[in-house]
């Protein structure tokens, strides 16, 4: 295969050819030394076609020296599993590396799909969008997506460690090539704390390939002394494999540094979070691509890379180099290219009059000269042979094996456009330059639209040739062509941010950084407007893509969302609780093995004998000071003043739409003293909802509010043989009705001196006490209660029996059997809020007519004929007419111990008035017949919870 | 991310608080029409240049402290307490066209 001769030049660039590394690219093994890139060892080999394309399985090569790379990404296994999509053109080569082409079968030189390419007039921009509707695109999808090189991703465990690490600094420089390294020195000079962050493994940017003196020395004398002097100061930090990849608010930019990435089995990532008083942006400019025929052929690169491969990493990439170009500075490159062993045989420009002394230079190294050429096309089938174009109406023909081109350079805007600032398109330089930004942020050298330190820097406007638009790529990673984006145009998307979704150009990973520009001067040109008026699409980040790992840093696994355990957890693990996640909480939904039987046993449990709850998550806010009873009728639905200390009494609030957010019970511990619960999910928000009114609407009252959910672990004994349990502690108040009724509290001490809280009232629809102690105490008075009640069968009950008990005596779940529009007439609150005295949150709502209409959904209940299950979403229907109009829905419904059947409560429109009724719940396709009931299904009159 | 100034606990990173929307809204009195009380829920508004806005230190004191935010630029203009009198901050539309 001639193809695959060995270019390496014998001697120069940064690499130690006595050190060789052995690597395997599709199966093969091939060597590369110490300081490559994947990429540059791969065209070291004599590797021409390294991808297909993403959707025409066109043959790719490698088209840049850097990170703006859109064909040479490719999965490669570092040793722990394939990862897709390296950028190989900016990773360095490590002994091992296994790389493989992202797509083609049955190899990356000869790919079937590519009978995509001959028939693409079949397939533009869209094309799914038009072809693939019947009988609907999921059918196609697998695939299309499965044909398209998007890369695997790796199995099992990621190795990789993850770490965020925050930062500041006086100045963040982004970019250590020289005009970086100067605003660092200067800055470090003057006593500022610096970063310098550069994405290379090594810095100096441009001065690796630029040979031009610089202040008198030669680019590597002077990296290596402002390197050392950098160095020196002990207010420099000095980043390299550190990206900068997000520019936000206030100078906050974000750094992923992969420097720590020592060993291949055991890397670490940082994710830097760093606020910088000022920021310099240097970084750099990206060359361009031009626009001809089949400029995608493999071997058609960028100037500067062939430049760069030459020069840093000693690899000659072609024996008969071409260069098409629009610019002065692309000769500068090439010239250099040639001086550093590449075999640059002919420059083409489409200029009459390039500089004369950079013409000199060209004859004097033996190279032709094509002035005031018209590019036409790029010849050749798996790889360029050779480069047509137009000398006035004379055709010419050259023959090359790399095509180097340069559509001149585009200052790398990205993170100056993120920081908001604005970009403004310069005629002279035929790119977009930064032009004001808000934030502290100065952009240096290239980055600003100096592209050169020495010379002027001369470009032809920008174009593209005249010939067929269908063979002319825009995006190479994407595949999109010009015809597409006249397409794009013929329909009418000529809004820039309309024509890139269209068409997608510029949305892949590499983010356009090669082919936005001439989308848009391709889009000005059509739509007949200039560069300027098109404007760019908006930058976002990640400048480059991240690790999903660094991003998530050491939030996995159990440090994700770590759960609240409660206090008892291990007592509840002793008797055999299966926990889930409720409201952030880990609690016993049931104990026992299975579900079912469990939760039956448990009902039966609390409603014959008594059972033990952990309802120490219950929202407990303390509200103390003379407003207090004040502050809270405000917040409460139910009148607050009236009650009396040591008594209870039930509430709900709302928000100021009249919505029920909420519901509890609220003690009075004395006059200005009161304790609020609140449901177990809302505590921290309802603690926060309280402070928000009161500092901020009602600053005048005298009161202060402190959330003590934690603090206490809350036993709730419940079962018709509660009381004879409790009353045999050590240290408890007389428990009588008489003495202590239901909606009763008490605080006392026990023999101990430690505090106990107690209030009776139920949620089970039994008799019922919650006792709270400090939480410390929690397991001692789980171990304790469940001593004294052994004889009389006392065993715990978790949540899901809890939710059948509460909904089979009709006891409200605000979130479950409420939603966003429920007020508290719809819930059978409507004297309550008649009786109120004084304004409260919401109150105002209520009254207006849509809050009072007839129609509303309103809480109800329902049983269900037969042994039909039903389930919470299930949709109310009328009866017998066939009409699927929803009426409301389910919110709760259980298969009820106690009562034998299945019951259920919902939102029904004017459920209220409906008790009775004949209704059908329309539940995954079937229709099952029901009746309207009473909300409570289960002691109606309470004797049971009060006796 | 921008940097807030809590008056009670000095430059902090925004994720510790919490934002609370427009300030210096009035609460009705409940007498009002239904077209005011429709206004108080739901108008707010949204300049294009200084918001008065009131934020939550959540992970700090816990205290709420009103902002003079640019929309555009973010540039905190002032900090003040619950119930202070309204900043003087140039008018919205002015510094828009400054810029």
């Amino acid at each position: 295969m001639s193809s695959r001769r060995h270019r390496r030049l014998s001697s120069g660039g940064n690499i130690d050819q006595s050190k060789s590394i052995t690597f395997g690219f599709n199966g093969k093994s091939l060597i590369g030394y110490e300081g490559d890139t994947i990429a540059s060892a791969l065209l070291a080999n004599g590797v021409k076609t390294v991808t297909r394309s993403f959707k025409f399985h066109r043959p790719r090569g490698v088209v840049t020296a850097g990170c703006e790379e859109p064909n040479a990404l490719l999965n490669v296994d570092f040793g722990a599993g394939s990862i897709p999509l390296v950028r190989t053109t900016t990773t360095p080569l490590k002994k091992g590396m296994k790389v493989e082409s992202l797509c083609g079968y049955p190899s990356v030189r000869f790919d079937v799909a590519r009978v995509l390419d001959y028939t693409r007039v079949l397939w533009p921009a869209g094309f799914y969008n038009k072809i693939f509707k019947w009988p609907n695109w999921h059918v196609f999808e697998w695939a299309i997506r499965r044909m398209a090189g998007v890369g695997r991703l790796p199995r099992g465990e990621d190795p990789t460690r993850y770490a965020h690490i925050n930062g500041h600094c006086g100045l963040l420089v982004v970019g250590g090539g020289p005009e970086g390294l100067r605003a660092a020195l200067d800055a470090a000079r003057s006593g500022i704390d610096v970063i310098i962050a550069e994405q290379d493994s090594v810095l100096g940017g441009s001065l690796h390939i630029d040979p031009e003196p610089i202040d008198g020395t030669s680019p590597k004398k002077w990296l290596e002394g402002v390197a050392d002097q950098l160095a020196s100061y002990t207010n420099v930090r000095i980043m390299t494999s550190a990206t900068v990849v997000g520019y936000y608010d206030h100078n906050v930019l974000t750094i992923h540094d992969r420097s720590a990435a020592t060993s291949q089995r055991n890397a670490l990532e940082v994710y830097w979070k760093v606020r910088a008083a000022r920021v310099v942006l240097a970084t750099g400019a990206t060359e361009q691509p031009m626009l001809f025929g089949n400029n995608d052929l493999p071997g058609v690169m960028l100037s500067r890379a062939v430049l760069t491969y030459a020069k840093r990493y000693g690899v000659n990439c072609g024996d008969r180099i071409v260069a098409v170009v629009n610019n002065d500075l692309a000769w500068r490159d090439l010239l250099a290219a040639a001086d550093a062993g590449a075999s640059v045989r002919a420059v083409v420009d489409v200029r009459e009059t390039p500089s004369p002394e950079l013409c000199r230079l060209a004859r004097e190294r033996g190279i032709e000269i094509h002035l005031g050429a018209t590019p036409l096309r790029a010849v050749g089938h798996s790889a360029v042979k050779a480069f047509e174009f137009l000398m006035g109406s004379a055709q010419s023909r050259i023959q090359c094996d790399v095509l180097a081109m340069s559509g001149g350079m585009n200052p790398t805007s990205d993170l100056y456009s993120q920081a908001g600032g604005k970009l403004r398109y310069d005629e002279s330089l035929a790119c977009f330059v930064p032009d004001h930004c808000e934030q502290r942020v100065k952009t240096v050298g290239a980055a600003s639209g100096i592209f050169s330190q020495s010379s002027e820097y001369d470009i032809a406007p920008r174009t593209y040739a005249p010939v067929s638009t269908r063979s002319q790529w825009v995006d190479f990673r994407h595949d999109v062509t010009i015809s597409d984006l006249e397409l794009a145009v013929r329909e009418n998307y000529v809004s820039v941010e309309h024509m890139k979704r269209y068409t997608t150009t510029g949305m892949s990973v590499d983010q356009g950084k090669t082919s936005n520009l001439n989308a848009l001067i391709v889009l000005g040109s059509l739509t007949e407007r200039k560069p300027g008026e098109v404007g760019t699409t908006t930058y976002r980040p990640q400048f480059m893509p991240v690790t999903m790992g660094a991003i998530a840093g050491n939030r996995r696994g159990d440090f994700y969302a770590p759960p609240r355990l409660l206090a008892a957890h291990e007592w509840h693990v002793q008797h055999g609780a299966e926990f889930d996640d409720y409201g952030g909480w880990k609690r016993p939904a049931f104990y026992g093995r299975d579900r079912e039987q469990s939760i039956e046993r448990e009902v039966q449990l609390v409603r014959n004998g008594v059972g033990i709850f952990d309802g120490s998550p219950l929202g407990k806010i303390e509200v103390k000071g003379p407003d207090a009873a004040e502050f809270l009728n405000r917040i409460y639905v139910n009148t607050v003043p009236t009650l009396k200390a040591g008594k209870v009494r039930y509430g709900l609030m709302l928000n100021e739409n009249g919505v029920v957010i909420d519901d509890g019970v609220f003690v009075r511990l004395a006059d200005d003293h009161f304790l609020i619960n609140t449901t177990s999910g809302s505590a921290d928000r309802i603690a926060d909802w309280l402070e928000e009114w009161r500092q901020c609407e009602w600053p005048n009252l005298d009161v202060v509010t402190l959330p003590v959910t934690s603090q206490w672990a809350v036993a709730t004994l419940a079962g018709p043989a509660s009381r004879d349990v409790l009353a045999r502690m050590p240290g408890m108040i007389d428990l009588s009705t008489e003495s202590f009724p239901h909606m009763s509290f008490s605080e006392r001490r026990f023999d101990d001196g430690f505090p106990f809280r107690i209030q009776r009232v139920s949620y089970s629809g039994e008799m019922s006490f919650e006792l709270s102690v400090p939480a410390g105490r929690a397991v001692q008075l789980f171990e304790t209660l469940a001593d004294l009640g052994r004889e009389a069968g006392l065993a715990p009950f978790g949540i899901e029996a809890l939710m059948v008990l509460r909904t089979e005596k009709g006891f409200l779940h605000v979130g479950v059997d409420t939603d966003g529009t429920t007020n508290p007439l719809d819930v059978g609150f409507g004297g309550i809020v008649a009786n109120k005295k004084g304004d409260f949150i919401g109150a105002r709502s209520l009254r207006r007519p849509a809050d009072q209409g007839h129609g509303r959904r309103q809480l109800t209940g329902f049983i269900v004929s037969g042994d039909h299950q039903v389930h919470a979403g299930a949709h109310f229907v009328a009866a017998g007419t066939g009409d699927p109009t929803s009426q409301g829905f389910v919110t709760s419904a259980f298969r009820s111990p106690t009562l034998g059947r299945t019951i259920g409560l919902g939102l029904l429109e004017r459920g209220s008035e409906r008790e009775g009724e004949k209704i059908e719940i329309f539940d995954n396709g079937q229709r099952i017949q029901g009746e309207v009931t009473s909300p409570c299904f289960y002691d109606p009159d309470g004797s049971r919870m009060r006796a | 991310m921008l940097q807030i100034n809590c008056p009670y606990c000095g430059c902090r990173d925004e994720i510790e608080f919490r934002c609370g929307g427009e300030s210096h809204i009035k609460r009705p009195s409940p007498e009002v029409t239904d077209v005011v009380w429709g206004d108080y829920l739901f108008n707010r508004d949204n300049p294009v240049g200084i918001h008065l806005e009131r934020w939550l230190h959540t992970y700090g004191c816990g205290l709420w402290f009103n902002v003079a935010r640019h929309t555009v630029t973010h540039e905190i203009l002032a900090v003040y307490e619950m119930g202070g009198r309204r900043p003087d901050v140039p008018d919205s539309t002015e510094r828009v066209t400054d810029r």
